[in-house]
């Protein structure tokens, strides 16, 4: 390949050198730092001089312990009950806070627990709201993502008739994508106003007035489901155009191929088209899922993470720490986490995408 | 026979017409919604959320939200910031990532495969992973001013600016689409004598609208709707750009709500205009996004 003609260490590197300099001073360093930092204990703005910390970072996210808690009995052994016949056991906090015996658990709160005849199995965690976190984001990944994708490869289908206008709703379809998020955020919020909001009048219109109002973001069950429905909204235009793409890539001849041999439009569909969708979807799923993952805006502007945590997901925990309280090393230790497991999806992504041979 | 075929695809017809736009209902009231109550007071606003005529001009109709707005929070500084910031990092990418795409496509030089297998190895990083650090790095960074050596990069139009210029996104698209062009024709201009200069300038750069359009567009709807790092860096009023402006509203105790559907509507309609008019070149550019695996 090289030449005389081609040939040019000067020219070359001159040419490259402002573009290569940028990204490794604003995101290859970066990104260098996100590790270093996570195993110090620097802050943003410190008195103290930093220092090294180990691990300490990741255990303040990560760690777990799992406890069972024995009944409380009384002078016969007889297990203890209250006033409604519940059982009765020691408090979690005695063994929690700086018991001597117990130094797995210092520190550590309870995350959730279940029962096992008359003791109490308790699985305690360092950071609980890091764990929703962590849920909430797994909650996404394995059930929202292919809903969304199922949504958007409908919407395709949709779109890829030959029919008059089709344009004009592909640009509809498309529209919400191009709308800053955090201008979609504050838009549903109001329509997702408790009591007399749009959404419960529209849904109250369309059931007859058999539907009850809801309290869409300010309770447990709905909050995180509504700026999941309403992310949908914002981005499964984008998702749609990536089908798009990849049913276009589907050769007619195959289609014309299907009729001749007389096979219905579910055959069609799943002999022809699907299987000249895989590596799409899985690069859609791939998509939606990077998407998930750097979930924040929505967080940030419709609940703040609330109610009681219910929609806490990593980067808004990284600028909790990071920013708002000033814990880089913190803050930090979550990116990397972040980070270790989009590269583990990008990694999938490889594998479910080779080239066989 | 033939009429009842006929009317059975025409009701198909219809059918399909009907699902389209039930769909296209879907992804259009809210922002009908939006565009509406901007211009009815706040007690009609929220009555209307009962009827049809939440999506209708009717009523009590004016600017008055727009003046409103207009006079609680600086939105002409705002928007100015916005474009200005936009606009800049914009016209730095296309120069900088297509000077960079240019050198790796056309001319060898000594550890290029290997710099340019990390520039895509940096496709994955998010930029939410590395926003923390670069916060701190902000916070610290030199810059030589007009009054000499200062410390520190927070507060500026610079920290909007600056680490958005260069991205392995951009500078891969530029590559895809250079290693497409006539090698001969670089080639016949370099035995005529023209220096890689001129070739970039004269005969790379004017053939390169579709790549040059792609990289734009994402780059303006990146920069546009950035809301997370502005708001983390810029704490002073006049260098704020409109996404994180929108606190002015919503840190009310009662939040104006037809002034927030003023302030909406004019940060998202022209945004909405320049995608209409060229929906085409829009959707092509976010799709290849998807590509980058």
């Amino acid at each position: 390949m090289a030449s005389k003609l081609t040939q040019s260490n000067k020219a070359g590197w001159l040419m490259a050198f402002p573009g290569i300099a940028l990204i490794a001073a604003f995101i290859i360093v970066p990104f260098f730092l996100a590790f270093a930092f996570s195993l110090t204990n620097q802050r943003l703005a410190s008195p103290n001089p930093t220092e090294y910390v180990g691990f300490d970072n990741y255990r303040d996210l990560l760690g777990l312990a799992i406890f069972t808690l024995e009944p409380e009995r009384g002078e016969n052994g007889q297990v203890l009950r209250d006033d409604e016949g519940a059982i009765e056991y020691p408090r979690l906090r005695t063994f929690t806070r700086n018991n001597p015996d117990y130094p797995q658990l210092d520190g550590k709160r309870e995350w959730f627990s279940w029962q096992s005849g008359e003791n109490r199995t308790v699985v305690l965690a360092s950071d609980v709201v890091f764990m929703r976190a962590v849920v909430n984001t797994f909650f996404f990944v394995i059930f929202v993502a292919p809903v969304q994708a199922g949504i958007a490869l409908g919407l395709a289908l949709l779109i890829n008739q030959k029919l008059r206008g089709i344009n004009v709703f592909r640009t509809i379809y498309f529209m919400p994508v191009v709308v800053s998020i955090v201008v979609v955020s504050l838009l549903w919020k109001f329509i997702y106003s408790p009591g007399d909001g749009l959404l419960n009048n529209i849904l109250g219109w369309l059931s007859f007035g058999l539907f009850e109002p809801r309290d869409w973001l300010g309770s447990t069950s709905t909050a995180l489901p509504s700026i999941i429905a309403m992310s949908i909204w914002q981005g499964v235009g984008f998702h749609m155009v990536i089908w798009l793409a990849g049913l276009q890539t589907i050769s007619p001849t195959l289609y014309e191929a299907a009729e001749i041999e007389g096979s219905n439009k579910w055959q069609t569909f799943r002999y022809v088209t699907w299987p000249g969708l895989r590596n799409t979807a899985v690069l859609i799923l791939i998509v939606i899922t990077m998407q998930a993952f750097a979930l924040y805006a929505q967080i940030n502007v419709m609940t703040r993470g609330g109610p009681l945590d219910s929609t806490q997901v990593f980067v808004f925990q990284a600028v909790v720490r990071g920013y708002e309280r000033q814990d880089i090393s913190g803050g930090s230790a979550i990116s990397v986490i972040l980070f270790l497991i989009v590269l583990a999806i990008s990694l999938i992504q490889r594998y479910l995408t080779r080239e066989k041979n | 026979m033939a009429a009842v075929s006929h009317d059975n695809r025409g009701l198909r017809l219809a059918a399909r017409y009907a699902a389209l736009i039930l769909v296209a209902i879907i992804f259009i009231f809210p922002l009908l919604f939006m565009a509406m109550s901007s211009l009815k007071p706040d007690q009609q606003l929220l009555n209307d959320t009962n009827s049809l005529r939440a999506f209708l001009p009717v009523g009590d109709i004016s600017f008055q939200n727009y003046w409103d707005a207009f006079d609680r929070a600086p939105i002409g500084v705002f928007v100015l910031n916005s474009v200005l910031i936009t606009g800049a990092t914009v016209l730095l990418t296309l120069f900088v990532c297509s000077l960079a795409a240019f050198s790796f496509v056309f001319l060898d030089w000594k550890g290029k495969e290997v710099i340019f297998s990390i520039l895509l190895a940096t496709l994955i990083i998010p930029y939410e992973t590395i926003f923390i650090p670069l916060l701190l790095m902000a916070s610290q960074l030199p810059w030589i001013g007009t009054e000499g050596l200062e410390i520190g990069w927070l507060n500026t139009y610079r920290v909007q600016i600056i680490p958005f210029i260069a991205d392995g996104l951009s500078i891969f698209l530029f590559v895809q689409y250079f290693r497409d062009l006539p090698r001969e024709l670089i080639e016949a201009s370099r035995v005529e004598g023209a220096s890689w200069w001129m070739i970039y300038r004269k005969v790379v750069m004017p053939l390169s609208g579709p790549v040059i359009a792609t990289a734009a567009i994402l780059k303006f709807l990146f920069m546009y709707n950035q809301y997370l790092w502005p708001l983390m860096v810029v704490q002073e009023e006049a260098i704020r750009p409109v996404m994180v402006g929108l606190g002015y509203f919503t840190d009310q105790l009662n939040v104006p709500w037809g002034e927030v559907m003023a302030y909406l509507t004019v940060i998202t309609v022209p945004v909405l205009a320049f995608y209409l008019s060229l929906q085409r070149v829009f959707i092509a550019s976010v799709a290849s996004t998807g590509v980058k695996g």
